[in-house]
């Protein structure tokens, strides 16, 4: 797109704004510092778009600011009459025709670009033995947490999506209870997770988000449509891997089938979480989707607990016993017997020592 | 009071009886410029809230469940209550004047309209105190509202059913009035170009208002009779509440931003001494605007998954909307152009409404490209667009047309002085609050958010738009310390207050008498009283009539009982889904008043009045002393 | 205006806009029919978009439920009434009081049967247990065609008014657009009636 702009000798403009613009925002949540196709495309446009719009916000204030100077009665003196002009046809056309043309140059990246975006028959694509080609995540948003599920692996994660490097990842999105809307700033726009219907669409990360922002190796993700009294903490992460890490991942994931936690386990917090806890939360990757409440197998790997607070255990035990003072209006509360703060300890090492990449 | 027609003291029961029977459109245009300003220094009072807990991270000065309903009441109560009845105001004061009549075609409806929505607008305040506000977000999507608790989203689809139903009724009033109230002479190609955005804007009122009606009687019988609109689980769709509301939502846009529009179209000429440029096109593009503003409310879903052709369709559409704007902008410039400008407080708030409202209209295109909005909606790019929109076009219009407007409605000047320091302060602060949230969606900050953590970036520019909410909220402050100290000013009794009206309304003498015009005006050309100036008309208009009887209609209290009945019915119908006995009761008593009344108005006769020339003279003589309005 | 006496010859050829009152009643009404039709633009658009749809084995469909033979019925009672209400208008303005007022009686009539007819059908859909909270369906019908209805009764008791309270009063100019009013909007009715019965009736059955 940079190089077609030329022609239109926006360029310099254009350069302006991108140095500005991608000094703006932290790089793993800044849709300024995109690092996906579909985000970086869209930065474009945003750059083509604001090219323009600057150019008509310069061009007007100029010539009004001219205005302004010249013809104040101080200056004209208080008697000064007016000609009393009706209008000019010539300049109706050409502020008629001008804006026309400016709008014709940005409407034709935006459609190209609204069909592109669209664009997920590869979803259906299979190989000679009838494997999907490409990767699909199938994404339910919940009342503020999130649910990964990959279908063609049967394996399910909440809270962190995981994905491969460089090829696009589709994505199946839909809402469990009431309208969220699933935006990672950083890779590309968002789309909203309706109740009636799946939304479809896909991704492209270009990096791994290992070394982002000093160690914590993650995207920011956001819910952003209101959807109740915790939509600001609706936050999910996510990690980009290389395919080779990601299938590795894929296959600890998978390894961890059948795996559950029992009442009779001589681990207390094993113990009080399979009384407690695992009515709403899976300890298996390999479970089905739709739970009551996040899958947790990989939750010593995660960046965060309940999407917001630091990972530590003192976090884990605070959520533990008071979840709607995190999160209000969250379903978690109340729904498991007041444990005692040896239990609640006990289960909090548990959790932190569920793994699969370690 | 300007309209008080005889100069007589009354007693504060009686003025108050006066306001409350009053079908006189200056009263009622007083009364909805009050109720318009409590309403807007309520949800600005709920915008600071929600600033001061923004402004920096991980703040709990407000909790999570109160600022939903901040944001909720906050947006609206703007729209709804207080820009639609602060602009009707002026509607009401100066469309009949404009075109030369002696009120509007309904005087009875116009009161009726008024007390609708203000009693529909305290219905929906009570929620504050009746459990908990509203807290879906002023578009109330239907998943969260079904899902909402308590009655907050009840008073939000009773409460804006009625003032809906009274802004419809004003709506048609405006329309009627504007189509068979004109004097002779003001052929359609003559009328003020307010007169033209208030008729286009009711039109659109006509047009966007039944779908809202029908969208919230939907989620009115889903949430308190269990019918099943927006249910999925029984085969209802969500969707069909986004379509509804956008619908409505969209042109509501432009029926506020129009009026504002015609405001500005009117201040700019004044003080620029100089005819409005491209008067034909301008009257052109409002048509247009009003027309395109119903062919693009899906914009606002690109991302609800519509699907490709859809997107790219309204972004077409959208985009196209900004060519009659920017028609509109150069028109406003070419009329300054060659003019002779006097700085007063309504040509500055006009001359800052110039680039802040093109820096909004862009922004707005920028939206239109589907592709790039799929970044930017729903984010804090968002909240800074429409701000620069309505703060930056309507709320500078309603400021500017309290200073040039008050000499009418009050026959008292505001502060010049005061005035340029509200609006230096606002004005600043505006900026400093809006400018900075284009940067913060940008760097991925989601709107109607409660707090946001340490870390991602935004702490400097939540810092900025917060100090940026203070000082516009002092700005409110000094405005209105300057509405109360221009009622101990003197009265002003004079003709043509800045000096260089154009149009009918200022070629009357002020305190206007409650019959507006003693003698129905002959209007000659476009900006009737400039053409009589420029003649030397000491009478500021040539009469199409001699002075004879006048027809006035009677003052009634029906409208207010009427909307009561609503009022009260609405109390039964929110509390039905507890399953209160005395709940069908009340809706019955409720609706019962209404109707009572309605059948005692259609079977009572109600000729008005004549008001005889004998009378009209000692009117006149007692107003402006002997000579009557010379 | 009201002790005006007139005579067949010195009544105006258009009594309904004779006054300045009446003409904006005559405009004003049109102007709310406007919106009126935006109203049931929307009603229509949700009750097409939620035709058949309900809950997993929903019982009801357009298909099994609605039958045309009774909504004929319903129309024709309708349609007839539009035109004797036009009569209404013809002699109104002959300034023919007797005609007006009987005209007028009779549309009412008419309307009634229909209203009679309709709520017959909605107690049969509810004994049959195709009732408001049924489904999504059941909802946006009895919404779409009970709003129609409530326009119906609001028409009724609005002439009904009229023909009482101007029984002993005679036709004069104030309240000659009063019944012109009533007229357009009484049409007006007609004419979604026909949409109704089109959208929800014809296409339901045959699919």
């Amino acid at each position: 797109m940079k190089k077609g702009l030329k022609k239109w000798s926006l360029f310099p403009l254009l350069a302006a704004f991108a140095i500005i613009l991608s000094g703006c925002g932290e790089e793993y949540i800044s849709t300024l510092r995109p690092s996906g196709a579909v985000g970086k495309e869209q930065f474009n446009l945003l750059l083509l778009a604001t090219s323009i719009m600057t150019l008509v916000v310069i061009v007007v204030s100029v010539l009004y600011l001219l205005t302004f100077a010249k013809f104040r009665r101080s200056k004209l003196g208080e008697d000064y009459m007016p000609k009393q002009v009706e209008g000019s046809h010539t300049l109706e056309v050409i502020w008629t025709v001008i804006p026309i043309i400016l709008l014709l140059i940005l409407s034709v990246p935006t459609i190209l670009a609204t069909y592109k975006f669209a664009d997920v028959s590869a979803m259906d694509e299979v190989d000679e033995e009838g494997n999907p080609t490409a990767l699909t995540v199938n994404v339910t948003a919940k009342l503020y947490w999130w649910e990964f599920e990959y279908p063609e692996y049967g394996i399910v994660t909440a809270q962190e999506l995981v994905v491969p490097t460089n090829e696009k990842v589709y994505f199946n999105l839909k809402a469990a209870d009431v309208k969220h809307s699933f935006w990672i700033p950083a890779i590309g726009g968002k789309i909203d997770t309706n109740v009636e219907n799946v939304n479809k669409f896909y991704l492209v990360f270009d990096k791994e988000s290992a070394g982002l922002n000093g160690g914590e190796g993650v995207w920011y993700g956001k819910c952003a449509e209101l959807c109740g009294p915790s939509h600001a903490l609706m936050d999910f992460k996510v990690k980009s891997l290389n395919r080779q890490d990601f299938d590795a991942w894929v296959a600890a994931m998978q390894a961890t089938e059948g795996q559950t936690a029992s009442t009779d386990s001589t681990d207390l917090g094993e113990a009080v979480f399979a009384q407690n806890c695992l009515g709403c939360h899976a300890v298996s990757a390999v479970s089905p989707a739709g739970a009551m409440g996040p899958n947790l197998t990989t939750f010593g790997d995660r960046n965060r607990v309940a999407g917001i607070l630091e990972h530590t255990k003192e976090n884990v035990e605070a959520w533990i016993k008071n979840p709607e003072k995190y999160k209000p209006g969250n379903l978690m509360t109340d729904m498991y017997k007041e444990l005692t703060d040896e239990e609640v300890s006990a289960v909090a090492d548990y959790l932190m020592s569920l793994s699969v990449e370690k | 009071m300007s309209s008080v027609a005889v100069t007589k003291k009354k007693g504060v029961g009686a003025v108050i009886w006066d306001y409350l029977t009053t079908v006189d459109h200056k009263k009622l245009a007083v009364l909805y410029l009050f109720s318009g300003l409590l309403f807007f220094a309520i949800a600005g009072f709920e915008a600071l809230l929600m600033r001061i807990q923004l402004m920096f991270p991980n703040s709990d000065f407000i909790s999570a469940g109160t600022f939903n309903e901040l944001l909720t009441m906050h947006g609206t109560t703007m729209l709804f209550l207080a820009a639609t009845p602060l602009l009707f105001g002026f509607m009401n004061m100066v469309v009949p004047l404009q075109i030369g009549a002696r009120d509007v075609a309904f005087p009875f409806l116009n009161s009726l309209g008024f007390w609708l929505f203000f009693l529909g607008a305290t219905f929906l305040h009570l929620s504050f105190f009746m459990g908990g506000a509203p807290d879906a977000g002023w578009t109330s999507y239907a998943s969260l509202s079904l899902y909402s608790p308590g009655h907050g989203i009840d008073f939000y689809v009773l409460g804006l059913q009625i003032s809906g139903a009274g802004t419809l009724i004003s709506g048609i009033n405006f329309i009627v009035t504007i189509i068979t109230m004109r004097a002779p002479g003001m052929t359609f190609m003559r009328m003020p170009l307010f007169t033209w955005t208030s008729l286009i804007s009711s039109t659109l009122i006509l047009f966007a208002f039944p779908p809202l009606t029908v969208g919230l009687f939907l989620m009115l019988v889903d949430r308190m009779f269990d019918a099943n609109f927006f249910d999925h689980t029984m085969g209802g769709n969500t969707i069909i509440w986004e379509h509804l509301f956008w619908i409505f939502g969209h042109p509501e846009v432009y029926i506020l931003v129009l009026p504002a529009f015609g405001l500005f179209s009117e201040i700019i000429p004044v003080f620029a001494r100089k005819r409005l440029f491209g008067y034909s096109s301008m009257v052109f593009a409002t048509i247009l605007i009003g027309f395109l503003g119903f062919m693009v409310w899906a914009h606002h879903m690109f991302t609800t998954g519509l699907g490709a052709t859809a997107n790219a369709i309204f972004a077409v559409a959208t985009m196209a909307i900004a060519v009659p704007t920017g028609m509109k902008v150069f028109n406003w410039i070419l009329t300054i152009w060659g003019g002779s400008i006097k700085v007063t407080v309504p040509m500055i708030y006009a001359l800052g409404f110039i680039p802040s409202f093109v820096a909004g209209g862009v922004t707005g295109v920028m939206q239109a490209t589907a592709p790039l909005d799929y970044q930017l909606h729903d984010s804090y790019f968002i909240v800074a667009h429409f701000h620069y929109v309505i703060v930056g076009g309507i709320v500078t219009a309603i400021f500017a047309s309290f200073h040039f407007y008050w000499p009418l409605f009050f026959n008292r000047a505001m502060s010049e002085k005061l005035g340029y320091w509200t609006f230096w302060i606002f004005f600043i602060g505006f900026h400093l609050t809006f400018f900075v949230q284009h940067f913060l969606g940008l760097m991925g900050m989601p709107r109607r958010v409660f707090t946001y953590m340490e870390g991602q970036g935004w702490d400097l520019f939540n810092f900025i738009s917060s100090i940026g909410a203070i000082m516009m909220a002092i700005g409110v402050v000094l405005m209105v310390l300057n509405m109360l100290l221009s009622i101990k000013s003197e009265p002003l009794n004079c003709r043509d207050y800045w000096g260089d009206g154009r149009s009918l309304e200022w070629a009357l003498k002020t305190p206007i008498p409650f019959y507006n015009f003693k003698q129905t005006p002959l209007v000659r050309g476009f900006d009737p009283y400039w053409i009589e100036k420029q003649e030397g008309n000491p009478e500021g208009m040539t009469y199409a009539e001699p002075l004879g009887d006048v027809h006035m209609p009677n003052n009634s209290i029906l409208p207010l009982i009427m909307s009561i009945g609503l009022f009260v019915a609405a109390f039964g119908a929110l509390y039905h889904p507890d399953g209160e006995s005395w709940s069908v009761p009340v809706m019955v008593i409720g609706l019962g008043i209404t109707v009572l009344a309605m059948i005692v108005r259609s079977v009572k006769d109600d000729l008005g009045y004549h008001l005889h020339a004998e009378e009209i003279i000692e009117i006149e003589n007692e107003l402006y002393g002997k000579g009557g309005n010379k | 205006m009201l002790n005006t006496k007139f005579t067949p010859q010195t009544w105006p050829e258009h009594p309904e806009q004779a006054t300045h009152e009446g003409k904006n009643k005559y405009v004003g009404i049109w102007i709310f029919i406007c919106s009126d039709i935006v109203l049931f633009a929307s009603l229509f658009a949700t009750y097409i978009s939620l035709r058949n749809k309900g809950p997993a084995g929903m019982q009801f469909t357009s298909q099994e439920l609605f039958e045309l033979p009774l909504a004929f019925v319903m129309t024709m009672f309708l349609l007839t009434s539009s035109l004797t209400s036009v009569y209404a208008m013809y002699h109104l303005k002959n300034y023919n009081f007797k005609g007006v007022q009987l005209w007028t009686g009779v549309t009412v009539l008419l309307g009634l049967g229909f209203l009679a007819l309709e709520i017959y059908e909605f107690y049969h859909y509810v004994h049959i247990g195709f009732g408001y909270t049924q489904s999504a369906f059941s909802s946006a019908f009895f919404t779409l065609v009970g709003t129609h209805g409530l326009h119906v009764i609001i028409g009724l008791v609005w002439m009904i008014c009229l023909i009482v309270r101007n029984a002993s009063r005679g036709l004069n100019l104030y309240n000659a657009p009063k019944y012109f009013v009533a007229s357009i909007y009484w049409h007006f009715i007609d004419v979604v009636w026909v949409f109704i019965f089109t959208v929800v009736y014809l296409m339901g059955v045959l699919g």
